[in-house]
Formats: C-alpha cells, structure tokens, sequence
C-alpha cells in the first residue's frame, strides 16, 4: 500500500501572492487556479494542450495549465491573466484588445493576452506573421483573428510609446 | 469522461537517487511523468491507465544541453524550446531544431521535453525521424547504472521499446560527425512534417532525411520516418540500395520501391493508410531527386 495521501499541502504564488492549497499533487493546475485559488479568468476550452485558452505563466514561461501537475509548480512564480494589470492600470495589451474589439464571447482571450504579452516582452516591433505564430496555439472559436491580431499590433504600439515615455 | 486525479498517485522526489529507487523498487508500477504534455492529456480524458506516477521535474541534472568535441548531449527534460534556442544545436542538427519547432505552439514547446518525445513511444512524434537520421543514441539510467543503446535499436513495436521498467531515459547524445553535420559537410539535410494545419497539428507524414554524394555516388543514405508504420520508422531497405549506388535520375525510383516492405501506415482520424503511403513515398522521391541533383544544406 502506498503511504502517500490523497492530498497535500502545497505553498504556490500565484500573481505575487502567497497561497496554500490542500490538493491532489496531480490536479491539474487550471482545476488549483480556478477552485482552490477562485481566480477564474484562466479558462479551460479542450484539456489537451491544443486551444490555449488556460495559458498562464510560470516563472515567466508560457505554458498549458491544463498540462501542468500542480507538484510542478511548488517554488515557482505563476502569472495568471487576472495577474496582468498593474492595480488599476490594465496591461497595455489589455487596453488594445478592448479598444479594437480583440474580444468577442471572451472564453480564448485570457490565453490571447498571456500569449500576446509573452510574444511583446521579447519583441515589440513584431511582424503580422511573427504575431500569427505566437498566437498559433490559441484558438478562436468565434473565429476572431483579424481584431485580435490588429490588436496586438496595437499593443505593440502602445508598448514601444510606454518604453519611450519611461525612458 | 473526465478522468479522476485520486485515482492516481504522484510523488516528488528530491533528489535523482530517490526517483530511480522508487522505479527500481516494483520495476514497472511507477513511471515517469515529465512536461506532462502526454500524460496529462489522457488524464484529463480519462484514459490513463497507469496508476502511480513520479514526478522527474524538479531534477535539474536532467535539464540542458551539453557540447562535447565529438558529440552534444541532450539531456532529457530539456525542452523543445530550449533545443530551438540552442545555437550548435540548430547549426549542426537543424532537422532537431525543425522538428521542435514544429511540435505543437509555443505553450507546448516550452512544456514538452525531448525525452518525453521518445518513451511516449507515438509513432508520429516529431523529433524522432530526426534523431533516427542522426544516429542518435539514448542513455539510460537505473540503480543498476548507466547504459547506452543505439536509437535505431530503442523502439521494437508499438509503444514497446527497450527501456527496462527501472530505466530512465536521461540523455541523448548525438554524434557531431564534421563530416555529416559540420560547417564543412557537403550533406544534404531535409526535415518535413506533413500535418493539417502549419501549427499544432499531428504528423500525417513526417520525413527526416540526410544524405551524402561524392564523385557522383551516394555515401551516407539515412531516411525515417514518423507516423507511417508501428515504430518511428528507419527505412533500412531504401538506405541499403542508395549507399554506394550511383546518384542519378534512377534513385529516385530505386529509394521508393525499397518503401514498399517497411512503410506500412494505417487508417486512422488523422489520415488514410492511402494518402500517407502515398505522401511518404513523394517526400523520399522528392529527397532523392535534390540529393541526385547535388543539392546539399540544410532544406524544409
């Protein structure tokens, strides 16, 4: 028989803060995010690594949350799509989705800004294509793509001006 | 139906030495999970069979990518985005570096682990007709020790391979033959994956392919492919009637009626035994001809 319980107690920071969850070390992180942490913008579209739509960070890593055993994550830093947001002050990716109508029924956009961010930090003057392969593993139901990548051509925009003014 | 997590145990060893006592102890009742890009997915659907799991993660001896004089390990947990990002590594082996890339989005490249690529054991993953063209060969590690096993050798049927159930695949090593992968080498590389859609999508056909002709003749012939017979496939029979053969208009015809014994695809809800048979014979005719027609580099 094994020795090991159903569930652990496991410390995890999510979005700078610390957290403690009695779960099954398995669960899948998405499950930990959405039901024991109660942050539900990280949604859940097919449970195989194929919509995007659970993306979140870890340590600054886009990844599947519906792919990630939370063992996995103990000492690491995860960034969930409500982690976007400076207080008040949304993410200029945030700001561009909304002001170009980047979201339609909104269930893949939370995997679209984390994307869209990742692709912006290490590159903020990106091609179409370039924004096209960075958003490759997201899908839109509603079939969306030309708003949501004119959307981050925006925000690319908006991130090279916030760079400029902070310099 | 949703697959339910208590039904399945997962345990984190700190250290290397406890995860191989932990396989060694009831060899077969505990395996692996890495990246989790496979195991998960089944998890979720409610596939999963195997009961107790140990988590390899957090092992960062495991992890990265060592560049040797006659060779360049990679180790196991090491990630298809690290493989894209490395730069020998893409210099020298760039079918690598394509099949990574080419390995479901972003998300998945930064998740998924070359390691878990090979004891998954699919025969349409991606990285392994590269690493069969390569020549690569995998070590294994156990309690017991340390061996290594000729990839060519590794997988012996669907889904079985020769990974003993105490063994942990901890590395590939690839030989950086100057010859065949060097700066200076005439090689004719070419890397294909045939698939639905340019992202995500699974191989329907995938070639890897290197070839070398000198004066005129076919030297090295090395053709795999994935997702065309039970096993990433080394197409031995087409490799042995271009070596030493003359490189000219008939290759073409001579690799492709070699095909016919070993490329042996199935019907399934990604394409028809037909179509891939037919796809897999275009991309190796295609191969044949450039390589008779003195191409060489590095070509998708």
């Amino acid at each position: 028989m094994s020795e090991s319980p159903a569930q652990s107690y496991l410390r995890l920071s999510v979005n700078g803060v610390a957290r403690e969850v009695s779960v099954h070390p398995m669960t899948r992180l998405i499950d930990v995010l959405r039901e024991d942490v109660a942050l539900t913008g990280t949604k859940e579209g097919c449970g195989e690594g194929e919509c995007g739509a659970c993306s979140v960070f870890i340590d600054g890593v886009v990844v599947n949350s519906c792919l990630v055993p939370v063992a996995q994550v103990v000492g690491t830093e995860n960034v969930t799509v409500e982690g976007l947001a400076d207080g008040d002050t949304l993410h200029p990716v945030q700001q561009a989705f909304i002001a170009a109508g980047g979201a339609q029924c909104g269930i893949c956009t939370p995997g679209m800004l984390i994307a869209a961010v990742a692709l912006l930090r290490d590159n903020d003057e990106p091609t179409e294509d370039e924004i096209r392969v960075a958003l490759a593993g997201n899908l839109c139901r509603c079939t969306g793509y030309g708003r949501i990548v004119q959307s981050v051509v925006d925000a690319a925009t908006l991130v090279r001006a916030t760079k400029g003014a902070g310099a | 139906m949703r697959g339910i997590v208590s039904d399945h145990e997962l345990t984190s060893p700190s250290t290397l030495q406890e995860t191989l006592a932990l396989l060694s102890d009831d060899p077969g009742e505990v395996r692996p999970i890495a990246g989790g890009t496979d195991v998960m997915v089944e998890l979720a659907a409610g596939v999963l069979r195997h009961r107790r799991w140990v988590n390899i993660w957090q092992h960062d001896e495991l992890r990265g990518i060592g560049v040797g004089e006659d060779t360049i390990t990679v180790r196991a947990l090491t990630t298809y985005s690290e493989v894209r990002a490395h730069d020998v590594l893409s210099r020298e082996f760039p079918m690598l570096g394509q099949a990574a890339a080419e390995s479901g989005a972003w998300a998945i490249q930064n998740r998924g682990t070359i390691g878990g690529n090979i004891v998954n054991a699919s025969p349409a993953a991606d990285t392994p007709p590269a690493l069969l063209v390569y020549d690569a060969k995998l070590i294994l590690l156990s309690s017991r020790g340390e061996r290594v096993v000729p990839y060519r050798d590794f997988h012996t049927g669907y889904k079985q391979m020769q990974r003993e159930p105490d063994e942990l695949l901890s590395g590939v090593v690839l030989p950086r033959d100057p010859w065949l992968v060097g700066p200076d080498s005439r090689a004719l590389q070419r890397y294909r994956k045939v698939g639905t859609r340019k992202a995500q999508a699974i191989s329907k056909v995938c070639l890897a392919a290197l070839g070398v002709v000198e004066q005129g003749k076919v030297v090295v012939f090395r053709l795999a492919f994935g997702s065309v017979a039970a096993v990433p496939l080394a197409c031995t029979a087409a490799e042995a009637v271009a070596v030493g053969s003359a490189a000219d208009a008939t290759l073409a015809d001579r690799v492709a009626a070699a095909l016919t014994g070993q490329v042996l695809p199935l019907d399934d809800v990604r394409s028809t035994a037909r179509y891939r048979a037919r796809v897999a014979e275009n991309l190796a005719r295609e191969f044949a001809t450039d390589l008779a027609n003195g191409l060489t580099g590095f070509a998708r």
